[in-house]
């Protein structure tokens, strides 16, 4: 069995007597493995994520998730990370009030008291942040404001492989986190991703552009269009969409 | 034909009136008349009720129905053991049980040079001419609690600092109620703030959990010109009590005045703020934070009139409501023809957590200058889903998530407090409800 296994899933938003965003998706990631999912705008790409991640604002109408056997979508948001789910968000929220150091350590806490693993002390805590924020550049004092309040779309990026690098997921969900990036930007959160890859770790990186595979180099490439996976295969696939666009799955699937 | 107009009372109104009759007659001069003026306004007006637009949001009348004996005076042992906020920090600590001084908990001894303290019924035996200027500072219109507390406390105290003194120390004012039979207590204050003087006054209230004891203070603050006066309250009455509270300022020309009130006590609380901008150029700020939960009641209203030009007012007040709970702001700013050059700027917000809690915000502006910048906003609302999710995709509980945002919402105005000892207590008061609600 895959670490995730994502079968025949349907969902809809919630509330919405409308149609289905996701229409049998099926998806196996292993462990050490790094999926990337392309697709145009409106394929299903983010609720994918927001529906691993727990968001209360979808509808599950058929289908399963598990990860390492365990029905993930039984679970609550925050048992889901603890469990070793990630998202890396698009958009990162600002959460005035909240310092980020505070925030880090309330979510490692949070997670290592749900395993039944001892809290981080301080001098640890502080030692691992150090670390793990010196590799992406992030200035302490950073740190010490309201989490990504006044950040730059790059900040906000490094903050999130940040909390991927703290927290280590199993499975790690990048939503366009190219998105908002420049070249060099681009560089230093692709080389953090990097540095997280592990025989462990899954990771599920979803982009539009080529551009982030040239750095986060897949294993698999996966086209979505309409709410499913189109098409499958090695890291070649995503330099002839990059070429040809999508035209064909959208008219095919149309 | 005039019908004979026979008022009827509750039975909170006849044992007020009842009380207020039994007063002794004697005594001339100004103070004896304004308590039998006071005496005399309450009899006639009795408690305000929903008709009363200061008051249409806390029916006074309808939300304090039962009499309750004048409380009489606490044991120093059981004064002792109620009085316990703000224990252990860096204050000087005076104990106010029921109403009156306990000076065998109060340190009142090694006072700074230009720092006085006595107590109000020292102050009234002795004839003190610093009474000269008690109920100098007079609202607008007839407040019924600011009414029986003139006419029912005898005992508070009398501070003054003197022109040019830096007191650092903050002196903490401990009021307690300390009984096992639910009473009345009547506490009055007078701060007097020399020019140039600086000063930290903090108060707390709390008394019994499930006694349905009441409180009702008022204390005057007289800040001179270019004075600098800190006010921080703490207001964690018993669950069933009833607090009532009236701050009356006057600001003297170039001072800095700033107040915070932290109240998350009490059945149902009412605080009165009235503050008369006297002197020109003077900056004032009034802002508190208000934590309420079940059926509690908690009403801040402000009264802020600026007579002069070129004052600058803030206001900030953060509301956190769970269960049932009701809280309510008003803010009154009337800026006078004369005060030109105003700056006044309102905020009221409030965080709803439970379905049932109602926030009523109403701020007023009456403006007669023509060259002010004046501004006002409110706002109610649930916590934000989207930032819930983001605490939570991160493995924070529902909960602790919640808690941390309630925090730095209201962490917002705590910040405020200038005084370092006092702001970090608050923050720690803030925590400990949010712990409370588990």
């Amino acid at each position: 069995m895959a670490m995730l296994e994502i079968d025949n899933l349907h969902a809809k938003i919630d509330g919405d007597e409308g149609k289905e965003i996701l229409k049998g998706l099926s998806l196996k990631v292993n462990p050490g493995e790094v999926h990337a999912i392309m697709g145009p705008n409106g394929s299903g790409k983010s609720t994918l994520s927001y529906i691993l991640a727990g968001k209360e604002d979808y509808e599950v109408t058929d289908g399963s998730v598990t990860l390492d056997g365990e029905d993930l979508l039984e679970m609550e948001i925050d048992e889901r990370a603890a469990k070793g789910v990630f998202l890396a968000f698009q958009y990162p929220i600002e959460v005035p009030g909240v310092a980020t150091m505070t925030f880090l350590r309330a979510a490692l806490n949070a997670q290592r008291k749900k395993r039944g693993e001892a809290e981080i002390s301080t001098p640890d805590f502080l030692r691992l942040v150090k670390a793990k924020s010196g590799a992406l550049g992030i200035n302490p004092d950073m740190l010490k404001r309201g989490v990504n309040v006044g950040f730059s779309g790059g900040e906000k990026k490094r903050m999130e492989i940040l909390q991927m690098a703290i927290l280590e997921p199993k499975i790690c969900i990048l939503d366009e986190t190219d998105s908002g990036l420049d070249i060099d930007a681009l560089k230093v959160v692709s080389e953090g991703v990097n540095a997280l890859r592990s025989p462990d770790r899954g990771m599920i990186v979803i982009t539009h552009y080529q551009r982030l595979l040239n750095h986060i180099v897949p294993d698999f490439v996966h086209v979505m269009n309409k709410g499913r996976i189109v098409r499958s295969g090695g890291k070649e696939l995503a330099l002839e969409l990059e070429a040809n666009g999508y035209a064909e799955y959208q008219q095919d699937a149309a | 034909m005039n019908a004979d107009i026979r008022p009827i009372r509750t039975p909170a109104e006849q044992a007020l009136v009842s009380a207020l009759g039994s007063l002794p007659e004697t005594g001339g001069g100004r103070l004896a008349d304004l308590r039998r003026a006071s005496a005399r306004a309450f009899v006639e007006n009795g408690l305000p009720h929903r008709r009363v637009e200061e008051w249409k949001y806390t029916d006074l009348r309808n939300l304090m129905r039962e009499a309750v004996p004048l409380a009489s005076p606490a044991t120093v042992a059981r004064a002792d053991a109620g009085a316990r906020l703000l224990n252990g920090a860096d204050l000087r600590r005076i104990v106010v049980a029921n109403g009156a001084v306990v000076r065998e908990l109060s340190d009142l001894d090694g006072l700074e040079e230009g720092l006085s303290i006595a107590t109000l019924a020292d102050a009234l035996a002795s004839g003190d001419a610093v009474l000269g200027q008690l109920g100098g500072i007079v609202p607008a219109r007839y407040d019924a609690a600011l009414a029986l507390n003139t006419a029912l406390a005898s005992d508070g105290l009398v501070i003054t600092v003197a022109p040019g003194a830096q007191i650092e120390r903050p002196v903490h004012v401990a009021h307690v109620f300390a009984g096992d039979i639910a009473a009345a207590s009547f506490a009055r204050s007078l701060v007097i703030v020399g020019a140039g003087a600086h000063f930290t006054y903090a108060e707390s209230f709390e008394g019994p959990e499930g006694l349905a004891y009441q409180a009702n203070v008022a204390t005057e603050f007289v800040v001179g010109d270019e004075a600098h006066l800190d006010v921080v309250r703490l207001q964690e009455e018993g669950a069933a009590a009833i607090h009532l509270a009236t701050l009356l300022f006057d600001v003297g020309r170039k001072a800095q005045l700033h107040t915070f009130g932290f109240s998350s006590g009490a059945a149902v609380a009412r605080t009165s703020l009235y503050a008369t901008l006297s002197g020109a150029d003077s900056h004032v700020a009034f802002n508190g934070a208000v934590l309420v939960k079940d059926r509690q009641h908690v009403d801040s209203t402000l009264f802020v009139d600026h007579t002069v030009p070129g004052c600058e007012s803030r206001e900030l007040f953060k509301h956190v409501l769970d269960d049932n709970s009701r809280a309510v702001f008003q803010g009154k700013i009337v800026v006078r023809q004369a005060a030109q050059k105003t700056d006044g700027r309102m905020m009221s917000r409030a965080l709803l957590l439970g379905d049932d809690a109602e926030m009523d915000n109403k701020p007023e502006l009456e403006i007669f200058a023509d060259d002010v910048a004046c501004g006002h906003g409110a706002t109610c609302g649930a916590i934000d889903e989207d930032l819930l999710f983001y605490l939570r995709a991160r493995g924070i509980p529902l909960k602790e998530a919640q808690s941390l945002l309630v925090q730095a919402f209201v962490g917002e105005a705590i910040e405020l407090v200038e005084n370092d000892v006092l702001r970090e207590a608050l923050v720690e008061r803030a925590e400990g409800w949010l712990r409370a609600r588990g």
